[in-house]
C-alpha cells in the first residue's frame, strides 16, 4: 500500500514551490490582471527552462521522460501561486494530445521544440454559449482546410499552435493548425479572471494536419479531458490550499472584541469545512493520480471524482477566505479575489461542476457501481 | 503510487483471511446489525472473542503478556479490513478494548493490568466508560459526581449518562469531583469500578429508533477501593483526555447505506414515470456522495501508506465522523423521499428499513463521541492552529461556576 508521492517527487515539488515563491508569482499574477499583456512571458521563459515543458515528453524527443505524478506536484504549485502562464494549455492539453495521438512525423517536428518554447501549444473546442458537445461542433473540417470559429481559448495569444476539436464528413476530428497561418483570426476576450488570457480564434480556410482519425475525434478530445482534469485538479488543490492558508493567518492576526477573530466559533467552524473540503479532494485526487500514472480502466471515474471534489474545494475556500478578510477581502488591494477569480476560470475552462457530476455518474453507470 | 501490498503484509492479510473463512460467514443482507442495542448479541460476542483471543486475533497490538501479539499497526489495520467483511459481532467489545483497555495499560499496576486486561481481551470481561453527566456533555469537565475520601476507600455519589454498554458491563472507567473548591480541570480523581457494586443502579435510556444502547448510572454511596485509583487524585482530566484520544481513534465510519445502496435504489426505484436515477437532484447528490465516500476511503489509504512506511499519519482521519454522519442522514432522507408518500410507512422491505433507520440514527451518530460543532472546534484549534475560545469559567473554583438551571 503506498498512496502517495515518491521521494524524488516530493522534492520536485518543493523546488517548485521554492522557484514560483522567489519568482513572486501572485504578484505576477497581479500584474497581469491589471496589464494588457495577457501572460508573463519572464515566468513562462523561466519555467521553459526549468524542463518543466518536457517533464511528460520521451527523452527521444528531448524530454525529460517522467510520468503524469511528476507533472500533478508541479500542477498542485502552479494552482497554488496562481501562475500566469501558458503551462495547463500547452502541457497537459496540447503536449498530451500529440503524444497520445499524433504521427510520428508531427511528433518529431513538435514536442522537441514544445521542451524548448519555440513551440507553445493551446485547445480549441467551444463555440457558443452552452457546452460543446459531439453533436454541436459547428467548426468543419474538409480536404485538410477548417471553416470556423472558437471561443474561451486559452492562451491563444502566446501559443504557435492550436489543436482544434472539427466536424468531418464522417464524424468529428482533432486538427493541428499553426497559428501564423493565413485566415486565422485571434481576438482578445474579457474573461472574469485576467491573470490568464482567453481568445475566440476565426479560421477562414486555414490549412490544418489531421491527429488520430477524423471519424472519433470527439472520443480522443475526451480521453485528453479526462487526463487533464486531474492535472487541473491538482491546480485546484493547490489553490485551496493557498486560500486556506490565507484565511488561517489573517484569523490568528485580526483582532475584534478584545480577541483574534480565529478564537469565534463561527470563523472556527468556517475554516474547518474548508479543511475538510480541501482533505476530501486531496484523497481523491491521490487516487486520481495513481489512475492517471497506471492508465487504469477506472481513469475516468476516478478524474470526475477528483475534478468534482477539487472544483468544490477551490470554490468553498476562495470564496470564504473572503468572507473572513471581511471587507479587506472584497478590496482590490488584498489578493483574495486573485484566488476568487481563479477557483471559477479554473471551475469552468474545462467543463462546468454539474456538467462534472452528471459525467462521474455516467460513468459510474458505465461501470456498475455496486 | 501503488495499492500492493509488501510481500510480508499480503502473507498476514492472507493468513487472516484464511482463519476468518474457516471460523465465520461473509456479511449479506440477512446480516444482523451490530449494535449495543441487541442484548442477545452478548453471548454471541463473547465467544467470537474467545475464539479470536484463543487463536492470537483477540488483541493484536497488545503485549504477549496481556494476549496480544505484539502487531504493528498497519498488521491491525489489516485484520480490521478483512474481518469487517465477516458477519461477526464485535461492537460491544469497542469501548472496553479501544478505550479501558490503554487506560488500564498505561496506569493500572503490574497487578490489576495482570487481573483485568486478559480477561478483558477474552471477551470474558466487558467494560464501559462513565465520563458524561447529565449536565456534562460536550463540556466533560464540568461533571458534578462527587468522590469523598474514607480511608482507603473512595465514597461516590452522583449519575452518568449516555454510558453505552453499561447494562451488561463488569467493569467500568469513571471520572468523578473529589473536590469543587478547586478549578474545574483540577478536582477530578480518575477510577475503575466494579459494576455489581452494591448502590449502582443501570437504567436504559430509549432513544429516538425506540431501542436502547445507553443508560443512566446512578451512584448511590457506591464504595471504591483506593487501590481502584488510576492516576494522581487530581490528575482525573489529563486520564480522561487520554481515553477522548483513544475514543476518536476508535469512533470511524457511520455505519448503514452508502452511496452504492442509494445508486442501486435510484435505478430501480419509479418515481414520475422513470427511474430515479434519470433525475437531475438525485444524479448531483449521488456525485456528491460518491466523491465523500471516496474521499474517506482515499484519506484511509493515505493514512495507511504512511503507517506501512513506518510515517506518522497526518490528522487527515479526523474529517471521517462529521463526513460520514452528515452523509448518513442524508442518504436515509434520500431514500426515503424517493418513496413519495410511502416513504413514511414502516415497511419488511430490508432497502426501505435500512434507509428509515439510517434517517432515525444518524442524529445520535453526530452527537456521540464529539458533536460535528466540537470536532470542528478540534480540527480548527488542533489541526489549523487558531487559539482557543476564552472561556467563561476559566480560573473558577468549581463550585463558583454559574451552571444554568440543569
Amino acid at each position: 500500500m503506498n498512496l502517495d508521492f515518491s521521494d524524488d517527487q516530493k522534492f520536485l515539488q518543493e523546488e517548485a514551490r521554492k522557484f514560483l515563491e522567489k519568482e513572486n508569482s501572485i504578484s505576477r499574477s497581479r500584474s497581469v490582471l491589471e496589464s494588457n499583456n495577457k501572460v508573463d512571458k519572464e515566468l513562462w521563459n523561466k519555467i521553459v527552462d526549468l524542463g518543466w515543458t518536457g517533464i511528460r515528453i520521451p527523452e527521444q524527443y528531448d524530454g525529460l521522460g517522467l510520468g503524469h505524478l511528476e507533472l500533478c506536484v508541479v500542477a498542485e504549485e502552479l494552482g497554488r501561486f496562481l501562475a500566469p502562464v501558458p503551462f495547463s494549455s500547452s502541457v497537459y492539453l496540447f503536449t498530451e494530445a500529440i503524444i497520445n495521438f499524433a504521427n510520428e512525423d508531427i511528433k518529431k517536428s513538435i514536442l522537441p521544440k514544445l521542451v524548448t518554447g519555440e513551440v507553445v501549444g493551446t485547445f480549441a473546442v467551444a463555440e457558443d454559449l452552452t457546452a460543446p458537445t459531439k453533436e454541436n461542433i459547428a467548426l468543419s473540417s474538409e480536404d485538410n482546410l477548417i471553416n470556423g470559429k472558437k471561443i474561451a481559448v486559452p492562451d491563444a495569444e502566446i501559443a504557435t499552435h492550436v489543436l482544434v476539436v472539427a466536424k468531418t464528413k464522417q464524424g468529428t476530428s482533432i486538427q493541428l493548425v499553426d497559428l501564423s497561418a493565413n485566415g486565422v483570426g485571434v481576438e482578445h476576450q474579457e474573461n472574469i479572471d485576467e491573470s490568464r488570457g482567453y481568445f475566440s480564434i476565426s479560421f477562414d480556410n486555414v490549412q490544418s494536419e489531421l491527429i488520430g482519425d477524423d471519424i472519433n475525434g470527439w472520443d480522443l478530445y475526451e480521453s485528453i479531458i479526462n487526463q487533464a482534469a486531474v492535472l487541473f485538479s491538482y491546480e485546484q488543490i493547490g489553490g485551496s490550499q493557498a486560500a486556506l492558508d490565507m484565511a488561517i493567518n489573517y484569523a490568528q492576526e485580526r483582532y475584534a472584541f478584545g480577541r483574534p477573530i480565529g478564537s469565534f466559533q463561527a470563523i472556527k467552524h468556517k475554516l474547518a469545512d474548508m479543511y475538510i473540503a480541501l482533505t476530501l479532494a486531496k484523497s481523491n485526487c491521490y487516487y486520481a493520480a495513481w489512475a492517471l500514472s497506471t492508465n487504469s480502466a477506472d481513469l475516468p471515474t476516478a478524474s470526475a471524482t477528483a475534478r468534482v471534489s477539487s472544483t468544490k474545494a477551490f470554490q468553498l475556500c476562495s470564496k470564504e477566505n473572503i468572507q473572513t478578510h471581511g471587507g479587506n477581502g472584497f478590496t482590490w488591494e488584498y489578493d483574495c479575489h486573485l484566488f476568487y477569480r481563479r477557483s471559477k476560470l479554473l471551475s469552468l475552462n474545462i467543463g462546468s461542476l454539474s456538467n462534472w457530476k452528471e459525467k462521474l455518474v455516467t460513468s459510474l453507470e458505465q461501470s456498475n457501481l455496486n | 503510487m501503488d495499492f500492493n501490498d509488501t510481500p510480508e503484509q499480503a502473507k498476514f492479510r492472507k493468513t487472516c483471511l484464511e482463519w476468518l473463512e474457516k471460523n465465520a460467514s461473509y456479511k449479506d443482507k440477512s446480516s444482523k446489525g451490530d449494535s449495543f442495542a441487541n442484548k442477545d448479541l452478548v453471548q454471541e460476542a463473547k465467544s467470537w472473542q474467545k475464539k479470536k483471543y484463543d487463536a492470537g486475533w483477540a488483541m493484536l497490538h497488545w503485549p504477549k503478556e496481556f494476549g496480544g501479539i505484539g502487531a504493528s499497526p498497519i498488521e491491525r489495520i489489516i485484520w480490521g479490513n478483512e474481518e469487517s467483511k465477516f458477519d461477526v459481532p464485535k461492537g460491544i467489545f469497542e469501548i472496553g478494548l479501544g478505550m479501558c483497555g490503554p487506560v488500564m495499560m498505561q496506569y493500572a499496576s503490574e497487578e490489576q493490568k495482570e487481573r483485568y486486561l486478559p480477561p478483558m481481551a477474552e471477551g470474558k470481561e466487558i467494560w464501559c466508560q462513565l465520563f458524561s453527566e447529565p449536565s456534562a456533555g460536550s463540556d466533560v469537565a464540568g461533571l458534578r459526581s462527587k468522590a469523598v475520601k474514607d480511608g482507603d476507600k473512595w465514597i461516590i455519589n452522583g449519575q452518568k449518562v449516555w454510558t453505552s454498554g453499561a447494562h451488561f458491563s463488569d467493569y467500568g472507567i469513571l471520572v468523578v469531583r473529589h473536590d469543587p473548591e478547586l478549578e474545574k480541570h483540577k478536582g477530578m480523581t480518575f477510577f475503575f469500578v466494579d459494576m455489581k457494586s452494591p448502590g449502582i443502579e443501570v437504567k436504559p435510556i430509549k432513544q429516538i429508533t425506540g431501542g436502547s444502547s445507553f443508560n443512566e448510572v446512578y451512584f448511590t454511596d457506591v464504595e471504591i477501593p483506593d487501590s481502584q485509583r488510576l492516576g494522581e487524585i487530581g490528575d482525573g482530566w489529563k486520564v480522561a483526555i487520554t481515553t477522548l484520544m483513544n475514543e476518536r481513534l476508535a469512533v470511524g465510519d457511520a455505519g448503514g447505506p452508502d452511496v452504492g445502496d442509494a445508486f442501486k435504489w435510484a435505478k430501480t426505484q419509479d418515481s414520475l414515470g422513470e427511474p430515479i436515477l434519470n433525475n437531475k437532484a438525485a444524479r448531483e447528490s449521488i456525485a456528491d456522495w460518491y466523491c465523500e465516500t471516496n474521499g474517506l476511503k482515499n484519506t484511509k489509504l493515505r493514512t495507511m501508506s504512511a503507517l506501512s512506511k513506518g510515517d506518522t499519519p497526518g490528522p487527515e482521519a479526523s474529517i471521517t465522523k462529521i463526513v460520514s454522519a452528515n452523509k448518513l442522514q442524508d442518504i436515509g432522507n434520500f431514500g426515503m423521499d424517493s418513496m413519495d408518500m410511502a416513504g413514511m410507512l414502516k415497511s419488511d422491505d430490508q432497502d426501505i428499513k435500512s434507509f428509515q433507520n439510517a434517517w432515525l440514527g444518524a442524529p445520535g451518530l453526530r452527537i456521540a463521541g464529539g458533536t460535528d460543532e466540537i470536532l470542528r472546534n478540534i480540527i480548527a484549534e488542533r489541526v489549523l492552529g487558531l487559539p482557543q475560545d476564552p472561556r467563561a469559567d476559566k480560573g473558577l473554583a468549581y463550585k463558583d461556576i454559574p451552571s444554568g438551571n440543569s
